[in-house]
């Protein structure tokens, strides 16, 4: 393998237990810069907890993770932060009595951004909240919330991006932009993690994705063959003529 | 149902909205005994607002809500649900009761018997909750516990059931499966009034209406709604 194809992130037999539950079981795959995989499987298949676990919220069982050629597997989530692996929430909790924009200077603080001072006016145009930028963060609706967390996020500098189920509750108007904004971010060197339900919307922004089924990897590859599998249809998909 | 029988809810100049800020603008809107309406609109067009205004979880500052004839205006959310208004908010449920704790409070105005036989039922439609039914509500995935609020709310025998973003979170298979439940229980006596970007649930819909800046904007047979080019643009898009 040249260094160009070294993988940015190295996931390799992670298990998560919580008590007699194993949340994780035995799960890798690689991921390259600039590429989006989709993370997808029914609920309570692990995802989410696959997020928690690279992202440094809890410590994996077993297993290791590499990011950038280095074990990060114990790295408590601010380290993490500062070497380049941010995330987002399924249910955002922005600071709600500061402003918009505030919410988004802490994180970059916090973040110690290494490619310098990001612009915050520009991160907040570009992801449709500079109208909100000077409101505080409760007066966002849900659909500003999750791009508020987003924005802050994306203002640590982040080279490794976890998303969980950011377009949830979009009308397809917005999905489409949402939509391109991860597929630019991507295009700008940013590996994004996409753990998502609306089909359409992984379709549209990915080129992989991994399927998951009771903290297992049961496919892995292209969406359009997910669809022919028929034990992801089983557990995930569903039969198109069930409902 | 004949076109001229009274409506189950009815919605009529409803205005509302949190302290200075005025959301909904004269809202009218019509369910009748076993309809389905799905609201549309974007994001900030009022939709859970209007859902709230119709179970008083926010105030009404102006107009009328009636639910089988009588005026309900100015009772209490409690009150309506004990009519046989049930909401389903996008994020339910008492994170340390079991799961079966959490599906019991929802069935907590039937007899214990008819409780019993409607969990049964519930169980037989959410076999992953069944299975883990001494299980913390808590320990439940975001998806799994969106599941728990489906059961919650259809565990009271509600006339209307009044949902927001019901499949938020939920994986394909899961959608369907409660699309189809929903229309199971629909044959019963269930009323529905769901708020949802998800147009699979277009295939329940008997009528839509859309929202856009708290104001009602179309409303009408999802047939009629296809046909509209600028309707189908906006809310068909990437699907």
């Amino acid at each position: 393998m040249s260094p160009d194809d070294a993988p940015l992130l190295a996931v390799d037999g992670l298990v998560k237990r919580f008590g007699g539950f194993r949340a994780l079981d035995v799960l890798s795959f690689n991921m390259r810069a600039g590429e989006i995989l989709g993370l997808v499987g029914p609920n309570g298949s692990g995802k989410t907890t696959c997020i928690n676990v690279i992202s440094g919220l809890y410590r994996p069982d077993g297993g290791a993770i590499c990011f950038e050629g280095r074990s990060i597997g114990r790295f408590a989530a601010h380290r993490l932060v500062h070497a380049g692996i941010n995330r987002t929430f399924q249910v955002p909790r922005p600071f709600l009595t500061l402003t918009v924009r505030e919410n988004v200077e802490i994180a970059r603080a916090y973040g110690r951004n290494r490619n310098g001072a990001a612009d915050v006016g520009a991160l907040l145009s570009s992801l449709d909240l500079a109208a909100h930028a000077e409101q505080p963060a409760s007066a966002l609706n849900s659909a500003h919330q999750k791009m508020l967390d987003l924005a802050r996020a994306l203002a640590t500098g982040p080279r490794l991006l976890l998303i969980d189920e950011l377009a949830a509750g979009l009308n397809p108007a917005e999905l489409e932009r949402v939509a391109g904004k991860l597929k630019e971010l991507a295009r700008s060197g940013i590996a994004l993690l996409v753990v998502e339900h609306l089909m359409g919307f992984i379709d549209q922004i990915t080129d992989r994705i991994i399927v998951m089924n009771a903290g297992k990897e049961i496919f892995e590859g292209r969406l359009a063959d997910a669809a022919r599998n028929p034990q992801v249809v089983e557990v995930f998909l569903g039969d198109e003529n069930a409902a | 149902m004949p076109p001229d029988a009274p409506p189950l809810l009815e919605v009529a100049e409803v205005a509302a909205g949190y302290r200075r800020l005025q959301v909904l603008w004269g809202v009218d809107l019509n369910i009748h005994e076993r309809e389905s309406v799905v609201l549309l609109g974007p994001n900030g067009a009022g939709k859970t607002t209007l859902l709230k205004a119709i179970m008083r979880l926010v105030d009404i500052w102006a107009g009328r809500v009636a639910f089988a004839g009588e005026d309900i205006t100015r009772l209490r959310t409690d009150q309506r649900v004990r009519r046989g208004i049930v909401y389903m908010s996008e994020a339910s449920g008492f994170p340390g009761l079991s799961i079966e704790e959490n599906i019991l409070i929802g069935a907590q105005f039937l007899s214990w018997e008819s409780a019993r036989k409607r969990i049964d039922e519930l169980y037989a439609i959410f076999p992953a909750l069944a299975e883990r039914r001494r299980a913390a509500a808590g320990s439940l995935s975001g998806g799994q516990r969106k599941m728990l609020g489906i059961a919650k709310a259809l565990a009271g025998n509600p006339r209307l059931l009044v949902m927001d973003e019901p499949s938020s979170g939920l994986s394909p298979r899961f959608v369907k499966e409660v699309i189809g439940a929903l229309a199971q229980f629909r044959q019963q006596r269930l009323a529905l009034l769901i708020a949802e970007q998800n147009v699979k649930f277009l295939a329940l819909a008997d009528r839509v209406y859309t929202l856009d800046n708290g104001r009602i904007g179309f409303s009408g047979p999802v047939s009629a709604m296809q046909q509209n080019d600028v309707l189908r643009r906006a809310y068909f898009g990437l699907h």
